[in-house]
């Protein structure tokens, strides 16, 4: 095929392109890494030895692979939430905030009812979800009857979101007879399932979560009427009044359910790995959820890959840190050159489109 | 109750209401031109806290704070360079850019932080921007006493929303500007530069924040820590919506949200037991509150966050 | 005469389009040039060359014996080329005088000294006898003024040419003389005019010479003083159009007529919260055409969007057999049998970024069979869409394609083969032939008579005369809001109807 046809070849089908969907976030991370391969140079550190330092510490033995795992956990329920949002046409930048809620409820519930056969654990996700999906409600409500950008609202209510948590480790959820800001252990009956152990690592139920949700999110996309109401919402709104779509309805709800999945992050979290509720328990993983979002190419399956990913870097990132001495925060660098990349890339190729 | 009263019914909280409000009003005031001409700039946050970084480690290595300044009003123009290629040149989507360039604000100034100063036992300090001394100001009664503890910072800022409604009522530039933010297309007829245009507001916005970031660090606490910006450069986004746009609105729209802030902190140093975290969730929920309670859409330059294309 | 500007040549090619095809034209100097063609013949690209919007792809343009190079509006500006576009170029909510200082604007930083520049413009505007406040902001401005203010700007600059593109399309009558005594007036103190168009009567009324143009090319050039009509016709549409028959009357007998839809005293806001709609009451029978003629910006839109479902009447009911839908929501109208084609169709009719496909489900993706327990049924959707497709000869290769990528006549029939496949009873069409060619407009003219004859009532909107008298069996005629007349089709005619969207409705009655 050449190169021509293959771009009409590209630009004519519904789905996404290949080239939006699958190469631009390879150039994106293959450009944040190069880049930030020159720093590492910089700092007088080989790149290729850092980089196999932060690879074996991401997937090179069993253990890491499972804390790389246990780090996918919360990246996808996140990447997941902000791909939901987009799709609808809305920022959610307030996964950070709707974690920590999220988490937070479930530690309560938790704590106090006792059931016996996992039920705790169920209901407290429950209640976690829903109270996260009400947290990502109102930045919704505020954008269709208020016309407030969500992207601030979000933003804001993140800051919120953490010092309520804050707050309450200090207070009424502080362990008795403890000074440090964190809630009591959760009892044993709590806990999430266990699906696989390895020396102390535990891997919980939240990994067969994050799939379920995954293949559900891409089915209803493509194969439901509430997916298509969905995407025409973010594509066009006039249109989807016209058509019958009560859009304000539809970007409630869909907000309310990526709340509700980003809080799924935060329970999971404390029910299935650190089992107490600390102040700054897992920080930047809300944000880190847009970096999953656009490098899976907001489509629910490539989220998937994406969190893996990102996972293993920030895993391997304390083995590159211990054995070279290079800041875990670089990666940082690698997640935001990978955005900028990729929406250069897509914006060259779009450009490239429209002059061809 | 009386010792709240007590603790904000005196000059040092005015002062501190100032020196709270300045590195938002900076940034807030710069991004109006932004806005104004169509660009959004939610990456006020990177810019505040790259703005903050550098001017700490340029007047920790030279020991000379105005040279950090200077520098730092450099690596704004930078910045602004940097925004507008993303989104007016590439045409890229203005939200995600900010997104992306917060992210790496964060993770180069944290990284370059240990890199360049490396992990101490106490807190480094640079040598901060001394207080200015205008005899016709500081001899005034109450207002003398306000500025008595500022810096050349400070006097930028209150300064700014005078300027900046000049420039916009009574100039060419200005009247380029709002043009470009509300019609591009208009605009370009009559023979504007959109993208010019553009790249200028953008980078004043960039300047300004960066100078906010500087007045953190250099003009205030002359130390520098992990993300300390903290959400100020979306408090300052918050009230460029909330001021409606206007120099006079967001002005005050800072002060609000400024004094929000030195009121917690006020009631943090009173004792009082509770834990701290009610206290700093105060300017949030107020910048929350502030946007929910004030109508804003009517008032958004109608071409705000579009990239400009020209042809049909 | 004096040649002002000559062109040799221009072409302009989009993509696989030819919209100006090695053009040749003159302008003299104080002359009014009519440029006469249909839509899409390509006047305005052949003008936005001129002025720097576009630069051509091949062929030169002279100005006063010498090349010159245009490739920015500045550089046409510089010359003394202005243009007037269709689509105002003002900045809404600054004044008058900022959106006439602007179009001057030399310097990018410079303090503006606004009391001795508005009395430069009072002085230039007293010169040329026009009159606008210049402390107005321009939204607060009829459209008629907006005009005039794009007039002023030109001017400023000392413009020795004016290219006005479609200029009478937003005026009134009134408004309209009002425009032609300004354009005579200018041509009259030795300044050039190029005014496009496609009316007919205007063209042979104001230009001093009409050149026609079809298919991005100049076919022909008349001097006005002698011009053959029937020649123009048939330059202008081809030699293909045959000759408008008269129509076939609904079926539908009169004598026992049922009314579908009954508006009463309906009263609607437009964007900007003022009221669009004052009191409109109105009545369509069974198997009956309804036309609503009227200047745009008359309380059309607000109208139809109103009956559609998307926008909220204020004041007023409307019953759709006897059952009263006011303010119903745009699903519960479709189930009622009620369908819309909208004015917009980029905005409203389709969504361009999904495919042929999922664009066939707008409206109906919930329904039985297009989807099943809210799962979608994309077998029978598929097949369907290949149906309509060929039902209404739509020329898309792959249903899977981008509606966008489909030229404007397949989206429209995209749109008509849609709403019309879900068994109307009521359909209402807002503009639906706006930018077709004349064998796509004839095509929904049909259609549209097709489904009346099966008993379909329609309301048929447009702003072409001809059009609704063809098709409608009634007419209305919009005005500021109110229905300033009602008429059968059959006995009215352009004059009257011309007049009664003029509003000069009193002055109507009392002839009578």
């Amino acid at each position: 095929m050449s190169n021509r046809n293959l771009i009409s070849f590209l630009r004519v089908f519904e789905k996404d392109s290949v080239i939006e969907s699958v190469i631009t976030p390879i150039i994106g991370l293959v450009v944040g890494l190069l880049i930030v391969a020159i720093i590492i140079l910089l700092e007088g550190v080989n790149p290729i030895t850092a980089y196999q330092e932060l690879i074996f510490g991401a997937i090179g033995t069993k253990i890491n692979l499972f804390s790389t795992l246990l780090k996918f956990i919360p990246l996808s329920f996140t990447g997941l939430a902000v791909t939901l949002a987009y799709r609808a046409g809305v920022f959610n930048i307030g996964a950070e905030g709707q974690l920590y809620i999220g988490a937070l409820v479930a530690t309560w519930v938790a704590i106090k009812v006792n059931l016996p056969f996992y039920l705790p654990s169920l209901l407290a996700l429950i209640s976690g979800m829903i109270v996260g999906g009400f947290f990502a409600f109102i930045p919704a409500y505020l954008k269709v009857e208020k016309g407030i950008n969500e992207v601030l609202t979000t933003i804001l209510m993140n800051y919120v979101g953490i010092n309520i948590v804050g707050f309450s480790v200090n207070s009424f959820l502080m362990e008795k007879g403890q000074t440090a800001p964190q809630s009591p252990l959760i009892e044993r009956s709590a806990h999430l399932p266990i699906i696989a152990k390895l020396e102390g690592i535990h891997l919980h139920i939240g990994i067969v979560l994050v799939f379920v949700i995954a293949f559900l999110m891409y089915d209803i996309f493509w194969n439901t009427t509430w997916g298509f109401e969905i995407r025409s919402v973010s594509i066009n709104i006039e249109a989807s009044k016209y058509g019958g779509i009560n859009a304000k309805k539809v970007i409630m709800i869909v907000m309310f359910v990526s709340g509700a999945i980003a809080s799924l992050a935060g329970s999971t979290e404390v029910l299935g790995v650190q089992y107490r509720l600390m102040e700054n328990f897992m920080t930047g993983y809300g944000y880190d959820g847009i970096t999953v979002a656009l490098l899976g190419g907001l489509n629910p399956l490539g989220v998937l890959a994406a969190a893996f990913f990102l996972g293993a870097l920030r895993n391997g990132a304390y083995s590159m840190q211990i054995a070279t001495g290079i800041p875990i925060s670089i990666i940082y660098v690698v997640q935001a050159l990978a955005i900028l990349s990729i929406i250069s890339a897509s914006a060259l190729y779009k450009k490239f489109l429209a002059e061809n | 109750m009386i010792d709240i009263l007590l603790a904000i019914l005196n000059i040092s909280f005015l002062q501190a209401i100032v020196n709270m409000s300045t590195p938002l009003l900076l940034a807030a005031i710069g991004d109006i031109y932004s806005e104004r001409a169509g660009v959004l700039n939610i990456g006020l946050e990177g810019m505040m806290l790259v703005g903050a970084f550098s001017s700490f480690v340029i007047s920790y290595h030279f020991n000379n704070p105005y040279i950090a300044l200077i520098i730092t009003i450099i690596i704004g123009f930078g910045l602004g360079i940097f925004h507008a290629f993303f989104t007016v040149t590439l045409k890229a989507d203005q939200v995600i850019t900010a997104l992306g360039e917060n992210i790496l604000a964060l993770g180069l100034t944290s990284t370059l932080y240990r890199i360049i100063i490396g992990v101490t036992e106490i807190q480094p300090e640079c040598q901060g921007l001394p207080v200015l001394y205008i005899p016709a100001i500081n001899r005034m009664p109450v207002v003398g006493d306000i500025m008595s503890g500022s810096t050349i910072l400070v006097y930028i800022a209150f300064l700014m929303p005078i300027i900046t409604y000049v420039i916009f009522e009574y100039t060419s530039f200005g009247l380029s500007i709002k043009a470009v933010g509300e019609n591009p297309k208009a605009a370009d007829s009559m023979g504007i530069n959109v993208n010019v245009i553009r790249y200028i507001a953008v980078i004043i916005s960039g300047i300004f924040a960066a100078l906010g970031g500087a007045s953190l660090t250099i003009g205030g606490l002359k130390y520098f820590f992990d993300n300390m910006t903290a959400g100020r450069g979306f408090i300052a986004f918050a009230a460029v919506i909330f001021g409606r746009y206007t120099p006079l609105g967001v002005f005050m729209g800072t002060l609000l949200f400024g004094s929000s802030d030195a009121f917690q902190l006020r009631l943090q140093t009173l004792g009082i037991q509770l834990p701290y975290h009610i206290f700093t969730s105060i300017p949030y929920i107020v910048t929350l509150l502030a946007m929910i309670f004030s109508r804003q859409t009517s008032f958004s330059p109608k071409a705000l966050g579009k990239a400009y294309v020209r042809s049909s | 005469m004096e040649t002002l500007l000559e062109l040799k040549g221009i072409t302009k090619v989009f993509g696989d389009n030819v919209a100006n095809d090695g053009v040749n034209l003159k302008i003299f100097k104080g002359e009014i040039h009519v440029l006469l063609g249909e839509n899409g013949a390509g006047k305005t690209t052949l003008m936005n060359c001129i002025s720097g919007l576009y630069i051509p792809d091949q062929g030169k343009i002279f100005w006063e014996g010498k090349e010159i190079q245009v490739k920015t509006p500045q550089d046409a500006a510089k010359c003394g080329i202005g243009m007037v576009h269709q689509h105002f170029m003002l900045v809404d909510n600054l004044t008058v005088l900022e959106n006439i200082l602007l179009s001057g604007l030399r310097k990018r930083f410079a303090f503006l000294n606004k009391k001795q520049k508005k009395r430069e413009v009072l002085e230039l505007m007293r010169s040329y006898g026009l009159d606008v406040d210049l402390d107005t902001q321009i939204w607060q401005l009829p459209v008629g003024l907006r005009q005039r203010v794009e007039i002023i700007k030109v001017l400023y600059n000392d413009a020795k040419l004016i290219i006005l593109d479609e200029p009478t399309a937003v005026l009134t009558p009134y408004e309209t003389e009002e425009l032609f005594k300004v354009l005579k007036f200018l041509t009259a103190q030795g300044r050039s005019v190029i005014f496009i168009t496609h009316k007919l009567e205007e063209a042979l009324r104001i230009g001093d010479r009409i050149s026609v143009m079809r298919r991005g090319k100049i076919v022909h050039t008349f001097s006005s003083t002698n011009v053959d009509k029937n020649l123009l016709v048939r330059l202008m549409m081809g030699e293909e159009i045959e000759e408008i028959k008269g129509k076939k009357s609904s079926k539908v007998k009169k004598d026992k007529r049922e009314i579908i839809l009954e508006v009463r005293d309906l009263y609607v806001k437009n964007d900007q919260g003022t009221i669009a709609v004052k009191g409109i009451s109105l009545e369509v029978g069974k198997g009956e055409i309804l036309g609503i003629a009227g200047v745009a910006g008359n309380g059309q839109s607000e109208l139809v969007e109103a009956l559609a479902g998307l926008r909220l009447a204020i004041k007023g009911n409307v019953y759709f057999k006897n059952k009263d839908i006011t303010n119903a929501p745009p699903r519960l109208l479709r189930d009622l049998g009620i369908v819309h084609i909208p004015e917009d169709r980029h905005k409203h009719g389709m969504i361009g970024e999904f495919s042929v496909k999922e664009n066939f489900l707008i409206g109906s993706y919930y329904r039985y069979p297009f989807s099943k327990r809210m799962r979608l049924q994309h077998e029978y959707i598929e097949k369907y869409a290949r149906m309509q497709i060929k039902k209404y000869n739509i020329k898309v290769s792959d249903i899977r394609m981008k509606a966008k990528y489909l030229s404007g006549g397949n989206q429209q029939k995209l749109i008509l083969a849609r709403e019309l496949s879900k068994f109307p009873e009521l359909i209402i069409a807002a503009y639906p032939t706006r930018g077709l060619d004349i064998f796509a407009t004839k095509f929904v003219h049909e259609k549209l008579l097709e489904y009346r004859d099966k008993g379909a009532s329609i309301i048929f909107v447009s702003s072409e005369l001809d059009e609704l008298m063809e098709v409608s069996d009634r007419i209305i005629v919009l005005f500021k809001g109110e229905i300033a007349g009602s008429l059968s089709a059959k006995e009215t005619d352009k004059k009257t109807l011309g007049f009664l969207m003029a509003g000069e409705t009193l002055l109507f009655s009392e002839r009578k």
